[in-house]
């Protein structure tokens, strides 16, 4: 049963992770907990506290907000950071398309998490450019 | 000239089955007997205790039941500080365990924990089928059919308490003579010997913990840092009994922690030469050592339900599973005890369910008999009227001494729904189940923590359209029940009870 080295093995296959050597992406493995959701299972509530940062491991979800679908997520994407990052709660709903695989870990985590692997924290950064240069492209 | 009691439920049909016998099993059985739901239970055991009949190695466990506290002992709210014992609602079958300790400590010890589920089987008159193995389970139809020892079993619902308590090592771990949890030796056979425990969670310390006296050094090695339970303010951490290696580290007395990956794991002349790497910076450092023990954690022996199509996730392989312990993709398989923990709820700010403890699946199985009674099997429970002056002291109350609230925070909650005819008690939910399906409108109490602060009330209203948030103020004395909250509550409950709370 090789199920940590299967999420390794993923990890490596990642934009996100993509500069991280073995035994980071082992200790990065260790550090997020797995979870799973069926289809149709809110995994982030929109207006709820708590939330976290959330990778897909495997399966699709959707991003909706105020009961209408904006935008749909693979594996590789990330989802939370924004409310983790602003300290808010999430301002979207994620919704598994279908059974989605995901590693999470609570906003109260992320900041130690990202200090503690900058390549992970660059990455995030280029990530949020382009979301911002969509953005931006789509007002213009 | 001695009269042997045939063994009860033979191989058959049944309305369901549930498969165990350690304390999410019997608290389950218990509950669906209270309900009067008609079903048989099998164990491969010989008698009653599951895990607790072997574990914890070292024989003390881990979670407390105080035999002095601030509550009544046998009450509801002496739950809260009642850990181990099973839920009864005879008086006289409640807290037992305090009854069957010795004194000496807070923390049962192995023996007494075993002593206590099986004095709640025998005195709630519990039965069983043991030397019963379940070894393969088909679909036939509408119905499961368990294959066992003494023939099948069928039954369109089957409730499955097996454990976690398979040892799963990574396979850089699978070298002959690598001990694991469940196997190890008596502690003196460690004495003046180099230890190299794998895994920094709870059974890693424990098992350093039992050796510390014995080993001439122990190396506690894994990826990631070890958390404290006192630290992160939750059970996800490290606990205060196993600490004292942490310590001898913190202090430079001659135990190694370490944030490493193993990279291999080779024997050498009856000792072991580990070589490891570090996260950080990729450095390596080489250990020769006469133990290497896995301390990589656990799974479930769900034999082979996955081969039925039970999604499982994570390394401990548990089933993916709805808000009611339903396997979120075989319908009419559920799940009891530790393995419940797989049901992850909100987890809010990371901290997850005390589903993998009896404090936490003992209120779990309650809320699993009464859904199985009415979505499953048609029933129709009573449900206890409200007066509309009653609500808000109700729910503070049950926040401030409720024990599914205080030992399952922001997983399980005391629901208020409205109907015509006003506001009624809507018992004991899930809280995942409150926040995303749909119902009449109801408020959700539930206790909820952060890591950080107190625990603090949080109130989910449902009225109208999506289940609002609202958060209460911690108090340092965790009393919720003051003229502030009193105000705060009603104020927020208001727009969803408002038919009922009018004056």
């Amino acid at each position: 049963m090789e199920v940590r080295d299967d999420v390794v093995d993923i990890l490596a296959g990642f934009a996100l992770f993509s500069d991280l050597a073995t035994p980071e992406l082992e200790s990065v493995a260790q550090t997020l907990d797995e979870s799973w959701f069926k289809a149709d299972e809110r995994v982030i509530r929109q207006g709820l506290t708590g939330s976290g940062f959330y990778v897909i491991l495997d399966g699709t979800a959707t991003i909706r907000v105020d009961g209408k679908d904006r935008a749909t997520l693979r594996p590789g994407d990330y989802f939370g950071e924004i409310s983790c990052l602003l300290g808010e709660p999430p301002v979207s709903d994620i919704v598994a398309q279908r059974p989605l695989r995901c590693l999470v870990l609570p906003c109260e985590r992320l900041e130690e998490f990202l200090v503690a692997h900058p390549r992970v924290l660059f990455r995030l950064l280029q990530g949020e450019a382009r979301k911002v240069r969509n953005t931006t492209r789509w007002l213009s | 000239m001695v009269e042997l009691t045939p063994a009860p439920f033979a191989p058959g049909r049944y309305p369901l089955v549930v498969v165990g016998s350690g304390p999410g099993a019997l608290q389950l059985t218990y509950s669906l007997r209270r309900l009067g739901i008609e079903h048989a239970v099998i164990s491969a055991d010989d008698a009653p205790g599951g895990m607790f009949r072997r574990w914890p190695i070292f024989q003390r466990m881990l979670s407390w039941t105080k035999p002095y506290a601030e509550a009544e002992r046998g009450s509801t709210a002496y739950e809260r500080f009642d850990w181990n014992s099973l839920l009864a609602d005879e008086a006289e079958h409640r807290a037992i365990m305090p009854g069957v300790m010795d004194g000496t400590s807070y923390f049962p010890s192995r023996p007494e924990m075993e002593r206590g589920l099986v004095a709640f089987a025998e005195r709630t008159a519990l039965q069983v089928r043991y030397g019963c193995r379940w070894e393969s389970t088909r679909l036939d139809g509408g119905d499961l059919v368990l294959v066992t020892s003494d023939g099948e079993y069928r039954a369109p619902i089957a409730v499955f308490a097996v454990g976690v308590a398979e040892p799963w090592r990574p396979p850089v771990l699978a070298v002959a003579g690598v001990e694991q949890y469940g196997d190890l030796r008596p502690a003196e056979t460690y004495a003046d010997r180099r230890i190299f425990i794998v895994g920094k969670q709870n059974s890693g310390f424990e098992i350093a913990t039992g050796l510390l006296p014995w080993a001439r050094q122990i190396v506690l090695a894994s990826p990631s840092p070890t958390r404290l339970s006192v630290d992160v303010r939750s059970l996800v951490g490290v606990r205060a009994r196993y600490v004292q290696p942490y310590e001898d580290w913190a202090l430079a007395g001659g135990v190694v922690v370490l944030d490493a990956s193993i990279e291999s794991v080779e024997p050498r002349e009856g000792r072991f030469i580990v070589t490891t790497k570090s996260p950080q910076d990729g450095s390596a450092l080489t250990f020769d050592v006469d133990d290497v023990i896995a301390a990589t954690g656990f799974t479930s022996p769900l034999r082979d339900l996955p081969q039925l199509g039970v999604a499982t996730f994570g390394q401990s392989r548990l089933p993916a599973q709805t808000s009611f312990w339903e396997s979120a993709t075989v319908p009419g398989i559920f799940f009891a005890g530790t393995i419940m923990q797989g049901s992850h709820g909100l987890r809010k700010h990371g901290i997850p369910s005390n589903s993998g403890a009896v404090q936490g699946y003992r209120y779990n199985a309650r809320v699993l008999a009464r859904h199985i009674a009415e979505e499953k099997l048609g029933m129709r429970l009573e449900r206890r009227r409200l007066a509309a002056d009653d609500v808000v002291p109700f729910l503070l109350a049950e926040a401030s001494r409720g024990p599914e609230l205080w030992h399952q925070r922001a997983y399980l909650a005391r629901v208020v729904a409205v109907d015509a005819d006003g506001p009624y008690d809507d018992g004991i939910q899930p809280l995942a189940h409150f926040v995303d399906d749909s119902g009449p409108d109801a408020v959700a109490m539930t206790l909820e923590a952060n890591g950080k602060d107190d625990p603090y009330p949080a109130v989910y209203v449902r009225a109208k359209g999506p289940v609002r948030e609202k958060l209460l103020a911690p108090h340092p004395l965790l009393d919720f029940e003051g003229e502030a909250y009193r105000r705060e509550l009603a104020d927020t409950v208001h727009d969803a009870l408002d038919r009922a709370l009018a004056r």
